[in-house]
């Protein structure tokens, strides 16, 4: 496929930190793709990087076969098409939403300047606010400004910085999958930063999570949840605990956990796993004669999170229908759910 | 009774008190008031013969003048401050740091020494003149040399020393623009000189209207330097309309005249201040400034340099030199008088101040509805208004009241009591409160504001008494702002000229008196000594507001 954008081997470094390092990334026309990790892990540096508004230390990018960015060379933010939707939407309080849309148009013939406006006008929905100034609208609206005057001068790639974290949490995610279609409608090229892992999932069609300056896992929503490469991404993404087990060569796992397939398992592995178990691995189950001690529970409407302690002290999490409602100190009874469960190495 | 103190807050400290604090507060705002009352009721008095002399004669000079005096200050403080702020908030370069602070500097010099020492520097006698003179050997009339004492002089004086009025607010002003709407322009294809156009200054365009309005201000309020250039303005036909035809009554309606264009001003800062709300946008990152090279670089050092060079450096070192020319001589008994003069004349009228501020403040706080606030907003223009206008306003008023108590007290008791108030310190000091309140009362309202009322509300909840409540919360965080208050309007008494001339009790002498009369009869070295006085004490708030700024954190990198 017809990469658009490409991120090779790039490192960004302040002065002596380096805040992203040896980063490879790419993304194909059309395809929203999504950086996400804690804060300080490098993510924003590098969307920064894209933008033009940093400069790499190795590597390279390159927009549409072309390098934008390398070591010896930034191109300036105004000479690339990148567009860039900011985090406090960055618009200019003395225009207003007609003339912020119209600040990026180069075009000479102000009859093409206007009607360009207005498509993307049309395009968010914000014709009858035209002549309102930023600071007459709405969180919401505010963000359809920015992202309208971040697609007119139609860049190669849009760029968004933790789009969704200064509107409200009911907003949020109905926003991000409007988003999502309309970028996915005009084919736009997108990448999006978030620590938040929800707005990925609704958003990008592969993500690329970061830790501490480095990418350490770039797949698609499902697998990265699913499927986590590492510690830290088990622990990043979606509730779970992680808990050492114990395992003999058959398969059979301690604290009466059951056995997993052998096939499943990886090769050389030693007497203890760590394993990722998912709120879903547990299941509750009336007829089951294993129970677990309840330590503690909460309430999330339409389920009760319990937690549960294993024999030797660990715990677990088990999610049920929210009618289960057993004290805390009383027995779960439970069946476990060992099919999708990751195991890693311990070490 | 818990229910009840809990529920009404901040407001229970004085609630035993309120309507005696509340009438406590509009009898002080009335007092405050009246010179500004009595100016505009001068109006309503006939128009005296006078006035056909004005029209005749000089009136139009003091409008076209005062008007063209205004539109140079405006555009010379508007070039000086924007390109000041723009290279240290915005550009980076060797000296940067230097300059930001350096760039204050002026503030310490008033208008009426800068004035006299330019002159002393560029006149025909002066070192600039005899050496071109000498290096060429020209003559007396040989060559073309602009006047200094001209309405063009005074224009660049006044803005040499006014444009840290722009500097400061249009400074801060980028500072606080966010990064991301300037990174916003870059990314959407705009040039960093485009982006400095079309979204920078636009953004600060509030900040620069407010801090123009604050140097036209006190364009307007300068006497000093005017009078001592010989330019007819509003300020110096008022002094002549008084001292020179004794008529007070169409000096006070010169006076009202005067206030119209002062309106138009205080109009322009309001509106300003309350659009600077909606530009306000906290920067996030830290700033990337502009780094400039080359020859760029040695541009914004030589320029930066330049202005501070012709508005501190330049004028203190002739005064320095001027004054160890004949300090021997000069520095006697009665310079010490002087010194002492002003000293406790400032320091009781700052004193003064902070006790009504405060009083103001409190009371503001406590209940603020908008009968109190607009007392209080009255009670603060005085900072808009030319001395010399509150000087005729507090005389006028008061000579009343000293010749009808001396009528009464003569065919009562035949006993003549003379003037009583007029030209006593008392007086002066009720002017310096007029004019300084506002001074005053800003510093104390803005340290107030940082003391929430939830604070208030948090301590008494966990059983503080007011008393308690007013030392171990409110003094310790109010300290620096009182301090500073105190300094800001003694350093203002000090330099303030023209209240000062017209309201001194007889044969009473301040520095600034001093200096003016001394440099108005040509005893340009002589002048030197109380001048420098001034300008030494004036950089105490320069220090302070330096300080400020050191502790930025763009600054800081």
């Amino acid at each position: 496929m017809n990469k658009q954008l490409i991120l090779d081997q790039v490192t960004v470094q302040y002065d002596a930190i380096v805040a992203v390092s040896d980063a490879t990334f790419a993304l194909a026309e059309g395809e929203i793709g999504c950086l996400l990790g804690p804060s300080g892990c490098g993510k924003t540096t590098l969307l920064r990087a894209i933008a033009g508004f940093e400069s790499l230390s190795a590597g390279s990018i390159s927009l549409h076969g072309e390098y934008i960015s390398t070591p010896k060379r930034t191109q300036a933010p105004e000479d690339r098409a990148v567009g860039m939707v900011f985090q406090d939407f960055a618009l200019f309080p003395h225009l207003n939403v007609h003339d912020n849309i119209g600040f990026g148009l180069s075009t000479s013939s102000s009859s093409e300047k206007a009607s360009r406006v207005l498509e993307m006008l049309e395009l968010v929905g914000l014709v009858t606010v035209a002549d309102r100034f930023p600071h007459e609208l709405s969180g919401g609206q505010q963000q359809r400004v920015a992202l309208a005057r971040a697609l007119a001068p139609s860049p190669e790639i849009l760029l968004l910085d933790e789009p969704f974290s200064n509107l409200d949490a009911e907003l949020r995610t109905q926003l991000a999958a409007e988003i999502r279609l309309l970028l996915k409608k005009n084919k736009v090229t997108a990448l999006l930063v978030t620590h938040d892992q929800d707005e990925a999932f609704a958003m990008a069609d592969k993500i690329a999570l970061l830790n501490a300056g480095k990418i350490v896992q770039i797949d698609t929503p499902y697998k990265l949840y699913h499927k986590p490469g590492s510690l830290f991404a088990a622990d990043f993404i979606g509730k779970g605990t992680i808990i050492n087990v114990g395992i003999d060569a058959s398969g059979l796992l301690g604290n009466n956990l059951g056995r997993l397939s052998v096939n499943a398992l990886p090769e050389d592995l030693g007497n203890t796993v760590k394993l990722l178990v998912r709120p879903d691995d547990i299941a509750y189950d009336e007829s089951s004669d294993t129970k677990l001690p309840i330590v503690s529970k909460s309430f999330l409407g339409p389920n009760y999170l319990y937690e549960l302690a294993l024999k030797d002290g660990q715990c677990v999490p088990c999610l049920t229908h929210s009618h289960i409602d057993i004290p805390v100190g009383d027995e779960l009874p439970v069946r476990f759910d060992l099919r999708h469960v990751v195991i890693f190495n311990s070490d | 009774m818990e229910i009840d103190s809990r529920s009404s807050g901040f407001k229970s400290p004085y609630q035993s008190s309120g309507r005696g604090w509340r009438t406590y507060l509009f009898i002080v705002t009335a007092i405050i008031a009246v010179p500004m009352l009595v100016i505009f009721a001068s109006l309503l008095q006939p128009f005296s013969s006078a006035w056909q002399h004005l029209f005749d004669t000089v009136l139009i000079d003091y409008i076209t003048n005062s008007l063209l005096l205004m539109a140079g200050v405006g555009v010379g403080t508007l070039v000086l401050g924007v390109s000041a702020a723009w290279l240290t908030a915005m550009c980076e370069f060797p000296g940067r740091k230097i300059l930001s602070w350096a760039f204050l500097l002026p503030m310490a010099m008033p208008a009426y020494i800068i004035a006299y020492t330019y002159t002393g520097i560029l006149d025909f006698s002066g070192p600039l003149q005899t050496a071109l003179r000498d290096t060429y050997q020209w003559q007396y009339g040989d060559y073309y040399f602009p006047e200094i004492r001209s309405l063009g002089g005074a224009i660049c004086m006044l803005s040499l020393v006014l444009y840290p009025y722009v500097y400061m607010l249009v400074r801060v002003a980028f500072l606080e623009q966010s990064t991301a709407v300037l990174e916003a322009s870059r990314n959407l294809g705009k040039k960093p000189w485009q982006t400095l156009f079309l979204v920078a200054l636009p953004m600060a365009r509030p900040a620069i209207v407010a801090g123009v309005s604050l140097a036209l201000m006190e364009t307007l309020a300068d006497y000093g330097t005017v009078a001592y250039f010989g330019v007819s303005s509003f300020t110096t036909g008022i002094f002549r309309t008084w001292y020179g035809l004794g008529e007070l009554t169409t000096a006070a309606q010169l006076c009202a005249l005067l206030m119209l264009f002062v309106f138009a001003l205080i109009m322009a800062e309001r509106w300003s201040r309350q659009r600077l709300r909606f530009h306000h946008h906290s920067a996030q990152k830290k700033m990337a400034r502009l780094r400039l090279k080359g020859w760029r670089s040695a541009l914004a050092i030589s320029a930066g340099g330049l202005i501070v060079f012709l508005g501190f450096v330049l004028p203190a070192s002739q005064l320095a030199i001027w004054a160890s020319v004949g300090w021997q001589e000069n520095l006697d008994g009665d310079f010490l008088t002087l010194l002492f003069n002003s000293f406790s004349l400032a320091a009781i009228a700052a004193v003064c101040c902070l006790i009504v501020a405060v009083f103001l403040a409190y009371t503001k706080r406590a209940f603020a509805s908008r009968a109190e606030l607009a007392a209080v907003a009255v009670a603060s223009l005085g900072y808009a208004v030319p001395g010399t206008v509150i000087a005729v306003g507090v005389l006028i008023p008061v000579a009343w009241l000293d010749n009808q108590i001396d009528f009464l007290s003569t065919t009562w008791f035949d006993y003549p009591t003379g003037l009583l108030m007029s030209g006593t310190i008392g007086l002066l000091v009720f002017a310096y409160l007029v004019r300084f309140l506002s001074v005053a009362l800003n510093t104390v309202d803005s340290g107030l504001t940082a003391i929430k009322p939830s604070i208030d509300e948090s301590a008494r909840s966990l059983g503080a008494t007011p008393s308690r409540l007013l030392s171990r919360i409110h003094l310790p965080i109010l300290r620096t702002s009182l301090l500073t208050a105190l300094l800001l309007v003694f350093v203002e008494v000090l330099k303030e000229l023209p209240t000062t001339l017209i309201l001194r009790p007889f044969n009473f002498n301040t520095l600034a008196v001093r200096t003016y009369e001394l440099a108005s009869d040509e005893r340009l070295v002589d002048a030197a000594l109380p001048a420098l006085a001034i300008v030494i004490i004036g950089l105490l708030p320069v220090l302070l507001i330096t300080k400020s700024i050191l502790n930025e954190r763009f600054s800081n990198e």
